[in-house]
């Protein structure tokens, strides 16, 4: 019963609580920068709008693609929130992504299109590492299984932290954090026009925003997963560590400088060998 | 009993009809003729050897006249290699022919060896023979229309498409052949007809390059056939019979060496992977057939069926890594390639590395898999060959580039790439989750040098297919409209190919309780659920989402009212959104390209230092088995 409640809340509240936390981002943002910065409802105000804009369109097909997109991230996150495979549910994630690559090349445009290549390679770089924090679990718990995870005995970050500091690492290009923020960026300092997200508009831009809430809550979601078991204590600790994390990505995002796709990859990729390979080798071996 | 000569015939006297018939809308008869009924021989063998009870058949003990026969063949196939490689200069080729011909010949007549069956019948075989009648045989339907075509397109290329179409044939009545053997030597003849056969497929053009590329093929197949052919000396030197059985029971390290240098061969692992990425200068057809669902399926059919062996051992050990590192390697290449037909081949060799390394492991689960990725492999890759072929034929060129907005230009062909291309690396279809397996398997077998080689080599697999799906996707209008020249037949094969991709996903859990599950047990005598049913379940409705989400969508979206714009181009696009307007003022055509990251994923940075690798492996493990074989 829990699990069907957990996944109904997860489906409605998740864009909302993106949103939420989406405009607290931006609040710390303009207070580290020395600005005041929106109010903390602007996301709200901004999704409104865009919903009440006229529909204008490239093609046919980018609407389609983009609700693609938002549908299976729903059903990603949903799949960790109704404690099934997680394994799985990371290939949804990227297969989500892949909808979103393909309504950025599907236009024709040249930012757009750099965009979308970006995209991939951001993907190439984290994927590594998204599969390496799966197979820790398992290794870790004896199970894929979500349900599973939380039910240990003790937290799993204590046999995983070298896979907890990858998983930072990545979170910050999934929410397109700066120095990672490639393919498109919510800083005004921009190369690429707006990358991804150049030709989308209104309605179509919108979906995409509430795709990501629900992705962002979905990778908070796996953070907490490092840090809830058996106890219900731990579920607080959990949340504290998703705050703690989320801020944490506010800091890096404005501390630190985009660095090209050689650099990304070679960052990702080290890093995934060396804080992922060995942790999920110690794993192994004990 | 009388089905299974009937199932190696059948194609070969296709192949003699076709060969000698000059008229090409008869011969076009035949072939659909032979296809169907091998097709139907192959089913009523599965029938009735499932009424039977569904127990490994073994017949046929004494074989005195096709023994003969069949050394008179291996003979003459010596004789034509020797003849060809001292016409094109390339003489030191025939000391592999002779060598290994004269020692099978001479352990046939002087070995004493026990007598026993010849031919095996089990789920293993007969699923071989299934992928190797249907898929091998859509693609024989599909070469009709394709060798029109293409000699139509080629004109400077002399047209010898009887003997093509014939060989094409001999290959699948050879490939029955093999998979129904049970004895070395038999098996071995089998093997042999394989190579020479693709060496000529091969060398189809007669262009210098392709020449060069086949004699590439054979020597390394050659070289597989040396293996062979010490695993059966040894074999018969040691216990006097060479049947797999015993040799899987038997557990002799220097045998399933030998053996297993065979299988990497010809599943063109590395070291060896170079022959299958120059076959691709011949014709379409054969790059189908060969790279989809027989000839590398032949070197992985045999490590499957040592994988029992293989646990737990250096072999075992050597082939995992080797398959391994053969997934993670071709893929990043594949990135750089953008030639359709190389990228296909670079993710032949990366998934057929990915099976090998299942095998290598050895134990259900990973077996598990890898009996999926062939079934999966076989049917994606041989649709995604044909499309390729097609669209060449249309658009003249397989530049990855030149398919821009191919969804536009050429629609039949995009849908089924697309599905291809889907079925080969997207959540939740097929490949995907054989790769989940895997990954579990692997982790289970605690070995952390595949699991890293499994999470690098997805990401790459990832990066080269979607952006070839980016290209295909992109809605822009071409200038001048494309002429379809793919023809009936061309559409007949590869539409049910696309059914049975989206079949095959469908009913998977079907699949795994019918097909995969027996075949497992068959080979450990034990099997265990690697999916439980509910997790089956749980994929087939993703796989449903995954068709049903994009359509419900574009039924939705398709109500919404929109108002056309042209791309953004900083201001300055002509308005047709392929033109912009350059520093001079004049309008200048836009050109979108990928990314192929030549300098860091290139073959020329990647191929050499890993062959290295691969080769030193080898021979370092060559040396120990033979120290360990010595003293």
């Amino acid at each position: 019963m829990n699990r069907y409640i957990s996944l109904i809340l997860y489906l409605l509240l998740a864009p909302f609580i993106g949103a939420f936390l989406d405009g607290i981002d931006r609040k710390i943002t303009a207070r580290m920068q020395g600005r005041k910065g929106p109010s903390i409802w602007q996301p709200f105000y901004d999704l409104y709008k865009l919903f009440s804009k006229q529909m204008i369109a490239v093609n046919s097909v980018q609407l389609l693609l983009n609700c693609s997109y938002l549908i299976f991230l729903a059903i990603a996150g949903g799949m960790v929130f109704f404690g099934t495979d997680i394994l799985m549910s990371l290939f949804i994630l990227s297969t989500a992504d892949m909808f979103l690559i393909l309504a950025a090349s599907s236009d024709s445009s040249p930012f757009s299109n750099i965009g979308a290549s970006r995209e991939m390679m951001q993907m190439m770089s984290y994927e590594p590492m998204t599969l390496l924090i799966a197979v820790g679990f398992y290794l870790a718990t004896g199970s894929f299984r979500v349900d599973e995870i939380i039910a240990q005995n003790s937290a799993a970050f204590w046999m995983m932290p070298g896979l907890f500091v990858g998983y930072i690492l990545i979170m910050a290009i999934k929410l397109r954090k700066s120095p990672f923020d490639l393919s498109t960026s919510h800083h005004a300092h921009q190369e690429v026009v707006k990358g991804i997200t150049t030709e989308m508009s209104g309605p179509t831009l919108a979906i995409m925003e509430i795709g990501e809430y629900y992705e962002k809550m979905l990778l908070l979601a796996v953070v907490a997963l490092f840090f809830i078991h058996g106890e219900p204590w731990s579920w607080i600790i959990g949340i504290l560590a998703c705050l703690a994390v989320y801020f944490i990505e506010i800091l890096i995002d404005n501390i630190s400088a985009r660095v090209n796709w050689r650099k990304l990859l070679d960052i990702c990729w080290l890093i995934t060998l060396l804080c992922g390979g060995i942790n999920v080798l110690i794993l192994m071996l004990i | 009993m009388y089905l299974i000569p009937a199932l190696t015939l059948i194609p070969f006297i296709g192949a003699i009809l076709i060969f000698l018939d000059s008229n090409s809308k008869r011969r076009g008869y035949v072939i659909y003729g032979t296809v169907a009924l091998m097709m139907l021989c192959c089913f009523l063998l599965v029938g009735q050897w499932i009424l039977q009870g569904a127990k490994p058949w073994h017949l046929y003990p004494q074989t005195g006249f096709i023994d003969l026969l069949m050394q008179v063949i291996e003979v003459f196939l010596m004789i034509f290699i020797v003849y060809k490689s001292f016409k094109h200069k390339k003489r030191w080729i025939s000391l592999l022919a002779i060598s290994q011909t004269v020692l099978t010949l001479w352990v046939e007549h002087s070995i004493p060896l026990v007598e026993s069956t010849h031919t095996t019948v089990d789920s293993l075989a007969l699923l071989m023979c299934i992928l190797c009648s249907v898929v091998g045989g859509l693609i024989g339907v599909y070469s009709v229309g394709y060798m029109k075509s293409y000699h139509e397109n080629h004109r400077g290329i002399i047209d010898r498409s009887n003997t093509f179409l014939a060989l094409l044939f001999v290959f699948m009545a050879a490939m029955f052949g093999l998979v129904l053997s049970s004895n070395l030597i038999w098996m071995y003849f089998f093997w042999e007809v394989t190579s020479v056969i693709s060496f000529l497929l091969i060398g189809y053009t007669q262009t210098d390059e392709a020449i060069d590329n086949s004699f590439k093929a054979l020597w390394m197949n050659l070289l597989g056939g040396i293996g062979f052919a010490v695993a059966i000396w040894l074999c018969a030197m040691q216990n006097h019979s060479v049947q797999m059985q015993d040799i899987v029971s038997g557990g002799n390290t220097m045998i399933i060496g030998m053996l297993c240098l065979a299988g990497l061969t010809k599943s063109a692992q590395l070291p060896f992977s170079t022959w299958l990425f120059g076959a691709m200068v011949a014709p379409t057809p054969s790059s189908a057939l060969l790279h989809s669902a027989t000839m590398v399926k032949a070197g992985v059919y045999l490590l499957i069926r040592l994988a029992p062996a293989l646990y737990g051992n250096l072999c075992g050990m050597v082939v995992a890594f080797i398959g391994g590192f053969t997934f993670i390697t071709t893929s990043m290449m594949a990135i750089a390639q953008n030639d359709a037909k190389k990228v296909l081949a670079f993710s032949t060799i990366s998934n057929l590395g990915l099976i090998v390394a299942c095998a290598g492991i050895g134990v259900e689960q990973t077996v598990w898999a890898a009996i999926f990725l062939m079934i999966f492999h076989s049917v994606s890759k041989s649709m995604l060959f044909e499309s390729v072929g097609a669209t060449e034929n249309s658009i003249g060129s397989r530049d990855i580039e030149h398919m821009h907005g191919l969804i536009l230009r050429l629609p039949k062909l995009a849908y089924i790439m697309g599905i291809g291309i889907a079925g080969m690396y997207l959540a939740p279809f097929g490949m995907l989750i054989s790769k989940w397996v895997a990954l579990k398997a692997f982790v289970d077998s605690g070995n952390v040098l595949l699991v890293i080689f499994i999470a690098f080599g997805s990401a790459s697999t990832m990066f080269y297919w979607t952006k070839w799906l980016g290209k295909l996707i992109a809605m822009h209008k071409p200038n001048t409209p494309d002429h379809d020249a793919t023809r009936k037949d061309e559409y007949f094969s590869m539409g049910v190919l696309g059914v049975i991709m989206i079949l095959l996903c469908l009913l998977f859990p079907l699949l795994a309780g019918f097909v995969v599950n027996p075949i497992v047990l068959s080979l450990f005598g034990a099997t265990q659920d690697v999916l439980s049913m509910s997790e089956l379940t749980t994929m087939v409705i993703m796989v449903c989402s995954v068709l049903l989400v994009p359509s419900m969508m574009f039924l939705i979206t398709r109500m919404a009212p929109r108002d056309y714009v042209p791309t953004y181009m900083n201001g300055v696009n002509v308005g047709d959104n392929s033109h912009f307007i350059d520093s001079m003022g004049e309008s200048k055509k836009l050109y979108l390209s990928n990314w192929y990251l030549r300098f860091e994923f290139g073959r020329r940075r990647l191929l050499r230092p890993s062959q290295i690798v691969a080769a030193s492996v080898l021979i370092v493990t060559f040396a120990i088995l033979l120290g360990g074989a010595i003293g």
